[in-house]
């Protein structure tokens, strides 16, 4: 789905939101209330800037508008791949994007991750994965690294690793894996504006991802590990 | 002087921590190993590539975990990230006086893909926690393997970071930028330029490390002996500040820079003199330049 689709949906086609370039933000009211709405689109590679823009909304929102909810919109196909970029330290701005969201959710800022076309990693380690909790539409697709990429680093076939992509949870693209891994708490199918409204209302501050992850199947081991390092000798 | 970068992670354990003060969580005999990579064939390890405990590090009760580069580069798989996050919430729970991570890593292990990219942002929420909690974290970097991906940034999440010179810290590593845009935007054997871009050095100058020592067990241990004197939180005034420095680094560097190394570039902007010398100086030498 585009965002402005999306963004309609949601908050009706009056919505206020626009797009420069792969940057997207908005003030919107949802149920009378206002909502800061911050992402990418065009599958935007994020590098320093982009890391940036966002970054700004979120401290303009925390100085701004105290407890205010904030929606991070995803579409990325992760973090730009350029040397300007590493020479730059991109590691450290999209920390910097994360400390911002982490920060805001420390001050009471209801924060609910979108991903509504595609996430992959650095580029979703510091938006979705670090809101009070991510969710994702139906056909949205998360992944780690492109296949070939991947294939360099694991020295395992690129065919090995497709066929891996279509069957084995771990590595398929498919939100319903993030689902039963806890990683994203649930698909918005349907009215997606209940499902918002819904996610605003009950989605817990404390991380729940490892024990959702257990209860669901999806990952079995991560929860009961970091229960038995907490009862070691 | 033992190099820190040719230790293995119990070996630096071992020579950086009081003596013999080391009490490991879940150690190897407990065999717990990776239910994915048996999966693919893959050999495992009895830790998983991580080993995390209590630990006295000149006096002063630390958790500690330090990543093994040698078992698949450090990655984070599902059990090493639970590990990790386990020995994070027990810090939260038992308030040491500061957490020690060991970091060498090329981010998520890509065998466990999407369990490893979950478990990466568990990691990042974790220190996170433990540092809003007042407890210091501080990462140190000198494996052979540097730390990469999303320990990158979890590194950048901590209140302290020491680096040796032969220490690398970055998001892409220069394969898989190579591997998407080709050797003329990164030429991954070009050592110079790799350890130009990601090395100490460059994050020292940079400020993007707190301390940068040789690589030399006992230098790491100094360093962090005082990085956990004090803890940093999070506020808005350090995030808008943080803000404000990326913002200006960013117009520093044009997209362009006609052939010339963009790093060097950085450095004469930054009000680094003589930049192109910085390679050949050493440790001490390079330590004096930072003016910021």
């Amino acid at each position: 789905m585009n965002w402005n689709q999306l963004v309609t949906q949601l908050f009706g086609s009056y919505h206020g939101m626009r797009a420069a370039g792969d940057f997207l933000k908005g003030d919107v009211m949802f149920d009378g209330r206002p909502l800061t709405v911050v992402g990418t689109t065009n599958h935007a590679p994020i590098g320093v800037a982009l890391a940036l823009a966002q970054a700004r909304v979120i401290l303009d929102t925390i100085a701004q508008h105290p407890g205010r909810a904030i929606l991070l919109l995803i579409d990325t196909q992760g973090q730009q791949l350029r040397r300007r970029d590493e020479t730059l330290g991109i590691n450290r701005a999209m920390a910097h994007l994360g400390m911002c969201i982490d920060l805001a959710r420390r001050r009471g800022h209801p924060v609910i991750g979108l991903v509504y076309d595609q996430a992959l990693s650095g580029g979703f380690i510091t938006s979705g994965l670090i809101a009070d909790g991510c969710y994702a539409l139906p056909d949205a697709e998360i992944r780690v690294m492109r296949i070939p990429a991947m294939a360099r680093v694991t020295k395992l076939s690129e065919e090995v690793l497709t066929a891996l992509s279509q069957s084995n949870p771990v590595f398929a693209p498919g939100v319903g894996n993030y689902v039963a891994m806890g990683g994203v708490r649930a698909l918005w199918e349907g009215d997606l504006a209940a499902a918002l409204r819904d996610a605003l209302a009950h989605t817990p501050v404390e991380d729940t991802r490892a024990q959702d992850g257990a209860e669901r199947g999806g990952r079995k081991l991560a929860a009961s590990v970091v229960q038995r390092v907490l009862a070691a000798a | 002087m033992i190099s820190f970068a040719e230790c293995s992670a119990r070996e630096r354990l071992a020579l950086l921590l009081d003596a013999r003060s080391f009490h490991e969580w879940i150690p190897p005999s407990e065999r717990l190993t990776s239910p994915h990579l048996v999966q693919l064939g893959v050999p495992s390890a009895f830790d998983d590539g991580v080993a995390i405990g209590r630990a006295k590090l000149d006096g002063h009760e630390v958790f500690v975990a330090a990543q093994e580069g040698a078992f698949m580069g450090g990655g984070v798989g599902e059990v090493h990230g639970a590990k990790l996050v386990g020995m994070l919430q027990r810090a939260l729970r038992d308030r040491p006086a500061a957490v020690l991570l060991l970091a060498e890593s090329g981010g998520v292990r890509l065998h466990e893909a999407n369990a490893g990219l979950i478990a990466v942002s568990e990691v990042m929420r974790a220190v996170l926690d433990v540092r809003a909690a007042g407890i210091p974290v501080v990462v140190l970097i000198g494996g052979a393997n540097g730390c990469f991906g999303g320990m990158g940034i979890v590194a950048r999440c901590a209140d302290f970071i020491v680096m040796s010179d032969v220490g690398r810290l970055a998001m892409s590593g220069p394969e898989v930028i190579e591997a998407s845009h080709g050797v003329e935007e990164y030429d991954s054997r070009d050592r110079a330029l790799v350890w130009r871009t990601s090395g100490g050095k460059h994050r020292w100058l940079t400020g993007d490390c707190d301390a940068l020592v040789e690589d030399d067990v006992q230098a790491f241990r100094a360093a962090a002996m005082a990085a956990i004197q004090r803890s940093c939180p999070v506020t808005l005034e350090g995030l808008e500040a943080e803000h404000a420095l990326l913002e200006t680094r960013l117009h520093l560097l044009p997209l362009e820079t006609d052939g010339a190394d963009a790093a060097t570039w950085l450095w004469r902007e930054l009000g680094i003199d003589q930049p192109e010398r910085v390679p050949e100086l050493d440790v001490g030498a390079v330590r004096t330049l930072r003016t910021a």
